[in-house]
């Protein structure tokens, strides 16, 4: 069910797109959207971003994945237990490049009824880092439409991405690595049943949302080609700020931005706020040295405690009667 | 018969019968379902009382009406605001969840029970879904099309069930791509509990008693006394050996403090008295502590705040007693409280001086600015020093493996020292399989304040994966013994031990260690400090007695 | 708090890697408007209509190279029903003699490399 509403809801924004820009608003979906979109994304992720700087981190909290720095003659697993801020950027490297959590996934069976063992399982790590690398080199590819001159960075990606030279025009791998993983990754929400079990709207919404804007892009691309050129002016004319919707452009494109300027403007609402969260978790970004030096929490405030006084007021006679030393007799 | 607190109500055969799939309902649709053996009973006022929380009030789990307090949902929305302007976790991760349910089974709760809302990521959506409908643009709009929910009194029952089905063990925040971790999640939602008086009194009492008297067990000072004499007694039975007692001795060089549990219960009372025969052997300047009589501190599974109150008398002691340095023993969450919120709760210890081992010379460098030295550290250096003399052979009876306990190892990293100690004394030593140890461990089932026995039926699912492992390594090594280096471990995992894997007993690493050494003017040796005959050496004791014999000497080297 | 500048910068410094086309733009004397490239020599129309030639003559193209190289076949029925000879150097330079002011400029603007000429030679204008 909460499946269907997603796909029902991304359907109908594609058509949303197609159809009006068909039946002549090409300046709402061309430039009128985008320019909303993109505002929104950016003043929506800064205010979320600046909500979370603005939210102190009261205690040194790093979750520990190897051997903490003591004994001189002790190695220290730097990578995976920072001692020190260097080690802390590798291990927030590590995470967000290589998705390196994910890579210690295991699958937890019961074999015989009896015993449980953890077999290592990639298939998540592989589908989640495939989506996320094609979706950054789709990225930089689509720089192509968005720069006058494209720059040679541009151009070496296409080459590469472009490198068995299958198909006219080529077919990207990421183009087919970026709709692989989104299936697989799809199709692991609907099979695994207790993932299944948790997945809201807002789950499947994003996955389809990237499915019909990367289907839309290969469909543009391979099937029904649109004057590219046009496209550029497009584009081009929204980052001169001075916009102008050429007319030979495909309704199917406008369906395909439409879909892009929602998915910019749902961002900064959605569970996709992992992006930037990711580089402010604190049991990933702290370096493991609250016995080194002090951490200080912003908001600290003085508590009622049982003072030793107190608690001799309470206890002296007792102590006298064991032998135990007392402060006032 | 046994009744549902004992493990024998429980036929392991069924209990391993887990139903993994999620029922047809929706979860936000399935009500908690209140079966003993699986919640904890509640939190009494007069502890309520002892402490100054808000809302101290009788009410039972099973009743519909848990008199709340008036405006009940207010105090939570305004608890739920505070904690959220207060804590970067809380509110990231409430922000950033994907729900790509890789955390999903590898909470031992889940792997043991089943049980959806088990899984770290439906825990945390508990919470998340009423973070949603009161405070996110989405939620407010589309409501439960966003995945929120209204706060009702469901809610609150089913955060009491499940946050009080968590240990706070972090392994599931080890595996997720954010770091999300159940444990601060699990914090949050008891701290929010407690503003409505909703506490269990299995966590509660002992804060109380540990405000009050300074240790959980509400042990008094000529209580400690005679505790700590009477195993100076079992000592001396054992080894020959008359151990110091200093307690509150000012101008010691060190204060020792550990949790309390090690000072009653079988089997922690031999890794406390390890610790005084390896002080006397090492010729330390030590003190215990009436005052700052535990360095366990369930004030973790309170709140932020009853830790620090908690928490406040460790440095407090030791500048009233003007010690130098603190040396902490073998204990799990205390560990977590000691190495990441004591010195910025109640820090700084400039008071005190850099932590410089008396044996070995050795300066504790990472120490420097907390003062605390784990004991396990203190004495791997004193081992590689050469400064204990060893001689394993005595504990060559016993097979052994290694707990890490989840504490020490996923909020500290403390994992070769005590395998380093392991190895010097004892000369079988296997480890578990690798995705069940080090920061893989799996929890005892009974931590953060889960270890009462009507919580029985959770405690032995929470513990199949630990279980299961311990038996691994029995049927193929034929391990005997299970080293622990946590108080609630050596209480929870003697049940989890005898449950599912039968044979296996319990030890911390001091008593092994303090087994294996030769100490200066020690009696022949026969039995350990358990007053078990040690094979071998009581064997050798009995061919001396039939040699003494049959020339008519019996008993003449006694 | 210590970091709070650290997350501003990195946000800024975000934001500012994706406004890059922006700033590009804006010191850019390059003009944004799709090139005016070469009109054809022979006013009467090229073999298909103009909107499908700018879409799709990547396709018509790559059929032309199969039909003759591989099928043997030297003519195209066009929807108009007239025939051309399908010849790149021949029937489409014939009209579009430049193939840098015609082919490349378009090319250059959308970065899209030309493979045409790794066979044959690339008409220079007359």
């Amino acid at each position: 069910m909460t499946m269907l509403i997603a796909v029902g809801l991304v359907t109908a924004l594609f058509l949303v797109g197609m159809l009006g820009a068909a039946a002549g608003l090409q300046w709402v979906f061309g430039v009128a959207l985008p320019y909303l979109a993109v505002g929104m994304f950016v003043i929506g992720l800064a205010a979320r971003v600046l909500r979370w700087a603005n939210v102190p981190v009261p205690f040194r909290i790093p979750t520990t994945c190897g051997q903490q720095r003591s004994l001189a003659w002790i190695r220290p697993q730097r990578l995976e237990n920072p001692p020190d801020t260097p080690s802390v950027i590798g291990r927030m490297a590590l995470e967000i490049l290589g998705f390196r959590s994910l890579l210690r996934n295991t699958k937890t069976v019961m074999i015989d009824g009896r015993r449980l063992t953890y077999a290592t399982d990639l298939a998540l790590w592989a589908g989640a880092i495939v989506m996320h690398w094609a979706m950054l080199i789709a990225l930089i590819r689509h720089l192509r439409l968005m720069t006058n001159p494209v720059p040679g960075f541009v151009t070496l990606v296409e080459r590469f991405d472009g490198f068995f030279e299958v198909g006219m025009p080529v077919i990207y791998l990421t183009s087919v690595a970026f709709l692989g993983a989104l299936a697989y990754l799809l199709y692991r929400r609907l099979a695994i049943p207790e993932v299944r079990y948790i997945s809201l709207v807002g789950d499947y919404f994003p996955l389809f949302l990237l499915l019909a804007i990367g289907g839309s892009g290969f469909w543009l691309r391979h099937v029904t080609t649109t004057d590219i050129a046009s496209v550029k002016a497009l584009v081009l004319g929204l980052t001169h700020f001075a916009p102008t919707v050429p007319a030979s452009i495909s309704p199917l494109f406008f369906g395909h931005l439409f879909l892009v300027s929602v998915l910019l403007a749902y961002f900064p609402f959605s569970k996709l706020l992992h992006m930037p969260g990711v580089f402010l978790s604190p049991t990933r970004n702290l370096a493991n040295t609250t016995r080194i030096s002090r951490h200080v929490n912003p908001w600290d405030y003085p508590v009622k405690v049982h003072t030793y006084a107190e608690y001799e007021d309470e206890l002296r006679d007792k102590m006298i009667g064991a032998g135990l030393p007392v402060e006032k007799d | 018969m046994a009744t549902f607190d004992e493990p024998g109500y429980y036929d392991p055969d069924e209990l391993v019968q887990i139903q993994r799939h999620p029922p047809v309902t929706p979860w936000m649709e399935t009500p908690v379902d209140f079966r003993p053996g699986t919640f904890i009973y509640p939190g009494k006022p007069k502890n309520l009382h002892v402490l100054g929380l808000p809302h101290p009030h009788e009410w039972a789990v099973t009743d519909a009406d848990w008199k709340l307090p008036q405006g009940w949902q207010q105090i939570i929305l305004d608890g739920m605001a505070e904690r959220l302007s207060r804590y970067r976790s809380f509110q990231l991760f409430m922000d950033i969840c994907v729900r790509c349910g890789a955390c999903a089974d590898k909470c031992h709760f889940f792997i043991g029970s089943g049980d959806p809302k088990n899984m770290p990521v439906l825990r945390a959506e508990l919470l998340r879904s009423i973070y949603r409908k009161d405070f996110t643009a989405l939620g407010k709009v589309f409501g439960k099309l966003a995945g929120g929910r209204p706060l009702t009194e469901d809610v609150i029952k089913e955060w009491f069930y499940y946050f009080y089905q968590c240990t706070e063990c972090r392994r599931c925040s080890v595996f997720c791509p954010y770091g999300i971790d159940t444990a601060e999640i699990t914090m949050m939602g008891r701290e929010l509990l407690g503003l409505l008086g909703l506490y269990v009194n299995w966590v509660i009492e002992p804060v109380a008693n540990c405000y009050r008297f300074g240790n959980h067990l509400g042990i008094q000072p000529h209580g400690m006394v005679d505790t700590l004499e009477f195993m100076a007694g079992d000592i001396e039975e054992a080894t020959g050996i008359t151990v110091d007692l200093p307690i509150n001795k000012k101008g010691a060089e060190i204060l020792f403090f550990t949790p309390s549990g090690d000072f009653v219960a079988d089997p922690g009372i031999y890794t406390c008295m390890a610790y005084m025969l390896l002080f006397h052997e090492l010729g330390i300047d030590y003190t215990w502590s009436t005052y700052a009589s535990d360095g366990g501190n369930f004030g973790l599974f309170t709140s932020h705040e009853t830790m620090k109150r908690l928490n406040a008398k460790i440095y407090a002691e030791a500048k009233r007693l003007g010690v130098k340095w603190i040396l902490g023993g073998e204990c799990g969450h205390m560990w977590r409280v000691v190495h990441q919120y004591m010195n910025t709760m109640n820090g700084p210890a400039d008071f005190l001086e850099v932590p410089t081992s008396p044996v070995t010379g050795t300066v504790f460098e990472h120490a420097r600015s907390a003062k605390t030295v784990h004991i396990m550290e203190f004495l791997a250096d004193v081992i590689k020093h050469g400064k204990l003399p060893l001689d394993p052979a005595r504990n060559d009876h016993i097979r052994v493996t290694f707990h890490d306990s989840c504490n020490p190892a996923r909020g500290m990293g403390i994992l070769e020292e005590p395998r380093y100690v392991l190895r010097n004394v004892c000369n079988h030593f296997y480890e578990m399989p690798e995705n069940t140890i080090r920061e893989q461990t799996f929890c005892c089932g009974g931590g953060a304040g889960l270890g009462t026995d009507e919580n029985m039926e959770m405690r032995l699912r929470g513990g199949l994966p630990r279980g299961n492992a311990v038996r691994y390594v029995q049927e193929r090594y034929g391990v005997n013994q299970l080293a622990a280096m946590c108080a609630i471990d050596r209480a929870t995992l003697v049940t989890v031990c005898d449950y599912w894997a039968p044979g296996v007993n319990v030890t911390g690493i001091s008593e092994l260690v303090a087994n294996a050494t030769v100490f200066r003017g020690e009696k022949r040796r026969t039995h350990n400090l358990r007053l078990e005959p040690i094979p071998g050496m009581a064997d050798e004791l009995a061919d001396a007695d039939a040699v003494l014999e049959t020339r008519g000497e019996v008993g003449a080297h006694a | 708090m210590r970091d709070r500048t650290g997350i501003i910068l990195g946000l800024g410094a975000f934001l500012l890697i994706l406004a890059y086309p922006v700033w590009q733009a804006l010191g850019s004397t390059a003009d944004p408007a799709r090139p005016a490239l070469q009109r054809s020599v022979d006013p009467s129309g090229c073999v298909e209509d103009t909107t499908y030639m700018v879409a799709r003559h990547q396709d018509l193209l790559n059929t032309w190279r199969t039909d003759v190289v591989r099928d043997g076949r030297r003519f195209y029925p066009a929807t108009s029903g007239k025939e051309y000879e399908m010849s790149l150097t021949g029937t489409c330079m014939g009209c579009h003699t430049d193939s840098q002011a015609f082919c490349e400029r378009c090319h250059a603007y959308a970065d899209v490399t030309i493979t045409c000429w790794s066979c044959h030679v690339a008409p220079e204008g007359l």
